[in-house]
């Protein structure tokens, strides 16, 4: 009998694969397709103090390997998340990690203290959004940016904080560093790295934002590099994401050093995907006689 | 029941009917009862990360068949383009919102291009209670003319130079026809001219919208199009608020 259950930040989740934020909305799509306690975890759409009207169309293009997105963060705002969304998501027996962004240190921290109140399982802390002009990534993309906005968070949250980590930073094991010595729990990553392309026809970007945060499978190695080298500087629990869209992929990218993933853009090819993995990685643990699929966190054997 | 879902169909044929532009039937067992004209089903594209929209062009309850009709424009439409009979597509279906078409008494049906195809599942549904005006860039565009004669519709044609039908823009085919509703899908242009015709007359006029998408079901909000709303101006979301709006919501000026 295997044992897909992990422990991140004291929360218990049944299996390691969490729907990725964005890509979810707040789960009510996807229930139709099939109950959402068999993911490990949802985590909702990025929520902003009050709501955002999200960048103009054209917001999706798609990509060798991948697509670009700048949809911008819109959301409903955190008292309509609370009132109309998180009630519902709660019954549906699965964790809950909200995803918070911001334009200022402030409002990250009022949606915090806001959401420190309710049931969410979690506080996914999202400083890496590309597509807002404003906060998102400004904060990310620096150790001092993110280990401030961290630890002024950090005040304000009573529930374990998951940090979401940009891949547009020079350093990433520095940055990681950071979330954890201002009070992470946990971090996330990696989100999307910025890309732009170009309609050659009428020489517009194909995007109106001009770039947009790119995701899916090019995406893959690039996530597991980065989960590899802050595994390997930080002690919090790593939740990796980027392109995974096969257990294959999760296997490496736990192997690498994650304790969970999400899972995202593999979501529109197949929105049953996250089952065929849960399914793939619980035949793969009993083929290979592992008992606890926590056992393969950072078992690479690096050269 | 589940609202939408993915199932495998078994592909009928799928040839082309005009040089960029092929028809594709497939077996779609229930999903041809539950499917409404105006919806539509995103296709899954092998090698893609998303898949691609296509309305429903025509749904054979009978024979649990629906068609497609979709162009070529890039790596993924032409790949879809080379199934050949027998394969099988994997649909996600139905999704959005499909057409009224309890509304009024004589439809105008305003198509242009490759905008046609969801129109024709909806003329059926008008039998001798509407009339097709079409336009196209030039001859060997036109499609669907003989579908919609089938379907009981009587067709006129445009074409901007002039060599099949008319020659002009769709609109003016209309100026002296009488119709109390308007059903319209084509380039964005066409359907603000078919929005702004709909309000001379003061009649209700529906049109089918099209964004690039990913989800297809209003979760991932991509798909985004700028509405009037009763405190403002918001982004809805083709997939989940469309594709079909009353035209009198959409922010044309956008």
């Amino acid at each position: 009998m295997t044992d897909l259950h992990v422990k991140i930040a004291g929360v218990v989740f049944s299996n390691p694969v969490i729907a990725a934020s964005g890509t979810f909305g707040f789960g009510r799509e996807f229930s139709e397709f099939y109950p959402l306690s068999r993911l490990g975890g949802v985590a909702c759409k990025g929520i902003t103090r009050f709501a955002r009207p999200g960048n103009p169309p054209p917001r999706i293009a798609e990509t060798p390997g991948g697509m670009l997105n700048s949809v911008g963060l819109q959301n409903p705002g955190v008292d309509q998340f609370i009132r109309d969304d998180l009630p519902w998501l709660k019954k549906q027996g699965t964790i809950v990690i909200a995803n918070i962004a911001g334009s200022t240190p402030e409002e990250y921290c009022e949606v915090a203290e806001k959401l420190s109140e309710t049931d969410v399982d979690m506080i996914e802390l999202n400083i890496s959004c590309p597509n807002v002009k404003r906060g998102g990534a400004q904060f990310g993309v620096t150790c001092a940016g993110t280990e401030e906005i961290t630890s002024q968070v950090r005040r304000h949250c009573s529930k374990p904080l998951m940090v979401k980590l940009s891949p547009n930073a020079s350093d990433i094991s520095e940055i990681a560093a950071a979330a954890e010595s201002a009070g992470a729990d946990a971090i996330s990553l990696i989100n999307t790295l910025l890309g732009m392309r170009i309609d050659i026809r009428t020489r517009r970007p194909v995007l109106r934002n001009n770039t947009g945060g790119l995701s899916g499978p090019a995406l893959l190695p690039v996530a597991v590099r980065m989960v590899w080298q802050a595994a390997r500087r930080v002690k919090i629990p790593i939740v990796g994401l980027g392109g995974i869209s096969c257990w294959q992929d999760v296997v490496e990218m736990m192997l690498a050093g994650a304790s969970a993933v999400q899972v995202g853009t593999a979501l529109f090819r197949d929105p049953y995907i996250p089952l065929k993995i849960i399914e793939g990685l619980s035949q793969y643990l009993e083929k290979s006689g592992i008992r606890h699929i926590s056992d393969l966190t950072g078992k690479v054997q690096s050269w | 029941m589940k609202k939408y879902d993915i199932q495998n169909c078994r592909v009928i044929s799928n040839q082309p009917i005009s040089p960029d532009i092929f028809s594709m039937t497939v077996e779609a067992g229930p999903l041809a009862d539950k499917a409404r004209p105006g919806q539509f089903a995103l296709l899954f594209v092998p090698g893609k990360t998303l898949r691609r929209p296509f309305s429903f062009c025509e749904i054979g309850k009978e024979k649990g068949i629906i068609r497609f009709v979709f162009q070529v424009r890039g790596s993924g439409t032409a790949r879809l383009a080379r199934i050949k009979p027998g394969e099988s597509v994997n649909l996600l279906a139905p999704l959005g919102h499909g057409f009224d078409l309890s509304i009024g008494q004589r439809a105008l049906f305003l198509g242009g291009g490759i905008g046609l195809p969801p129109l024709l599942a909806a003329a059926s549904f008008r039998k001798g209670k509407a009339v097709l005006a079409a336009g196209f860039r030039t001859r060997e565009n036109v499609i669907l003319e003989n579908d919609f004669k089938l379907a009981g519709c009587p067709v006129r044609i445009a074409t901007d130079d002039g060599s099949y039908g008319q020659k002009g823009l769709v609109t003016d085919l209309a100026s002296d026809l009488a119709f109390d509703v308007i059903y319209a899908c084509g380039p964005r242009p066409m359907l603000h001219a078919a929005a702004k015709l709909a309000e001379s007359r003061g009649i209700p006029c529906q049109v089918s919208m099209e964004e690039r998408m990913a989800c297809g079901i209003g979760a991932c909000l991509g798909c985004a199009i700028k509405l009037r709303g009763i405190s403002g101006d918001y982004y809805g979301h083709v997939c989940c608020d469309g594709p079909v709006f009353d035209a009198s919501s959409i922010v044309w000026e956008d």
